[in-house]
């Protein structure tokens, strides 16, 4: 019989514990994993089986938690572009956004076009709501826009429309006078309609009870209160109404999406 | 030539071979398979949850909590070859962390079920009025890596089913604190966000339960090294477990 002293023992398994702790990727070989694009598939699942279960648990459109005017956060950071820059972001700003417009198309009977002040004349929302980043952190604020559904009634969806899709003043990649939707950087994002429709989401102009600064994304941002913070679109200029994102952009439907995050993002 | 077992034989008049450890059947294979799915399955939890903890390696005590206001805990990020994967990607530690969330989520419902159903909680885990009678002598005989023999060996001691349960509780606890992070699942249990004191107190209990687990893994392999871990190991394997003799 092998003995062990306990001097022996107490090191063994100290380095034993160490290594089945530190996630040793090399000796587990994670990274090799990581990379595989098969193994990617099998790990993608998870993400359908959040979705469907989610859709499950908040079929009756259950709300997001609401807060109290006291329980907003003194400074709710702001991430991504803190300032699109480029010259027509920048004269927009100095003219107030009185030309901005918000162009809804796509898949709707009548699209729209319309400026802030019209938008701000329509049935407004507010609500004091909780943003977490898909980063960990969390701030609270008070939010006011037209609700979402409001104005996609108002467009009247068409048959086979699944997404709405929200493309943004700002490039992430860099430079922002490389103008159009398409170019490579444009922020976009893309929700379905069971989310567009819900009550809580709004294109929301005002911030604790201000115009939307520019850090926050002003003149127009979106609110998607059950999902995370990458979702909610900042500088919207045009909503598109689709059945299929596959062919926007980098196709997995929003700009982080493109760069490996999940399209759905309620977890 | 002298033949010692022929001296021996004719000394006592039988061989005085050792007598042969009793083996017995510990560990029933629902628990041995839920273990190693589980250890698996907690060995890349902590990897990726440490990776995605990186992208924010500040915790809070409230609903909201972000650069600007007061820690509960600043850390430092930690060293990537410590996380899964071995470099920061906050989008596939998130992949890894939540498709082996529901692994770790369906194995325990499993064990669950099945050591509720089998009464093996209640029967093995759930220390009874002598064992919590025990806990002192049981300190004892811990501090003094004195482990029992005999009949005792055959049973989980008083520490062992604390610890065991303790690690069940703070698995659910994991589970539950893990799902207030989630902004889809919030809207459908609010309260339970409220329960834990908010969004960001759920992140930093998550990562104090997850700091308790570590620990446990820690004591859990050096008792299986100072246990005997051939047979602490094999009887999680194959079940078989040769119970350490009153005079071994």
């Amino acid at each position: 019989m092998t003995i062990i002293t306990r001097r022996q023992a107490l090191i063994t398994s100290l380095a034993g514990s160490g290594l089945l702790l530190s996630g040793c990727s090399k000796i587990f070989q994670a990274d090799a994993l990581t990379e595989s694009a098969s193994f990617q598939r099998v790990l993608a699942a998870a993400q359908s089986w959040t979705r469907a279960t989610q859709r499950f648990l908040l079929a009756g459109g259950q709300m997001a938690q609401q807060y109290k005017p006291s329980d907003i956060s003194p400074y709710f950071k702001p991430n991504g572009t803190y300032n699109p820059g480029g010259a027509d972001y920048n004269r927009q700003v100095a003219e107030g956004f009185v030309n901005w417009r918000l162009q809804i198309d796509g898949m709707v009977a009548h699209p729209l076009s319309l400026s802030v002040a019209e938008l701000r004349r329509l049935p407004s929302r507010s609500q004091i709501t909780r943003h977490d980043c898909v980063e960990g952190w969390s701030a609270i604020g008070g939010w006011t826009g037209v609700p979402l559904a409001l104005l996609l009634q108002a467009a009247g969806l068409r048959a086979g429309a699944k997404y709405v899709v929200f493309y943004c003043a700002d490039n992430l990649d860099g430079d922002p006078d490389k103008g159009g939707d398409q170019a490579p950087g444009r922020y976009y994002e893309s929700i379905g309609l069971a989310d567009a429709t819900h009550p809580q989401t709004i294109i929301a102009y005002d911030m604790n009870g201000k115009p939307l600064d520019v850090a926050h994304g002003a003149p127009l941002r979106l609110r998607v209160e059950r999902q995370l913070g990458y979702k909610m679109a900042k500088y919207v200029h045009h909503i598109q109404v689709v059945s299929d994102f596959s062919g926007i952009e980098g196709g997995h439907g929003g700009y982080w999406e493109d760069r490996g995050y999940d399209w759905y993002a309620g977890i | 030539m002298p033949n010692p077992v022929a001296e021996a034989v004719a000394e006592t008049g039988k061989p005085r071979a050792r007598p042969r450890r009793e083996v017995i059947r510990r560990h029933s294979w629902p628990v041995r398979l839920t273990h190693w799915i589980n250890a698996l399955t907690i060995f890349i939890m902590v990897g990726s949850g440490l990776n995605i903890f990186n992208a924010h390696p500040r915790l809070y005590w409230g609903q909201a909590g972000a650069n600007f206001d007061k820690p509960f805990l600043a850390l430092h990020a930690w060293p990537d070859w410590i996380t899964i994967p071995s470099y920061t990607d906050l989008a596939d530690a998130r992949h890894w962390h939540i498709f082996f969330a529901w692994i770790l989520v369906a194995n325990g419902a499993l064990y669950l079920a099945w050591s509720l159903g089998s009464r093996h909680i209640q029967r093995d885990l759930w220390p009874g009025v002598s064992d919590l009678r025990d806990i002192p002598r049981s300190i004892i005989d811990h501090i003094k890596l004195r482990h029992p023999k005999g009949e005792a060996a055959k049973r989980y001691n008083v520490l062992q089913r604390l610890a065991y349960l303790g690690l069940l509780a703070l698995l659910i606890g994991m589970v539950l604190t893990g799902l207030c992070m989630s902004p889809g699942f919030d809207a459908f249990a609010p309260w339970l966000v409220d329960a834990f004191g908010g969004r960001q107190s759920a992140r930093t209990l998550h990562f104090l339960f997850a700091s308790a687990i570590v620990l446990f893994i820690v004591v859990h392999l050096i008792e299986v090294v100072l246990a005997g871990p051939i047979n602490e190991l094999r009887s999680m394997i194959t079940g078989r477990y040769a119970v350490p003799g009153e005079h071994d």
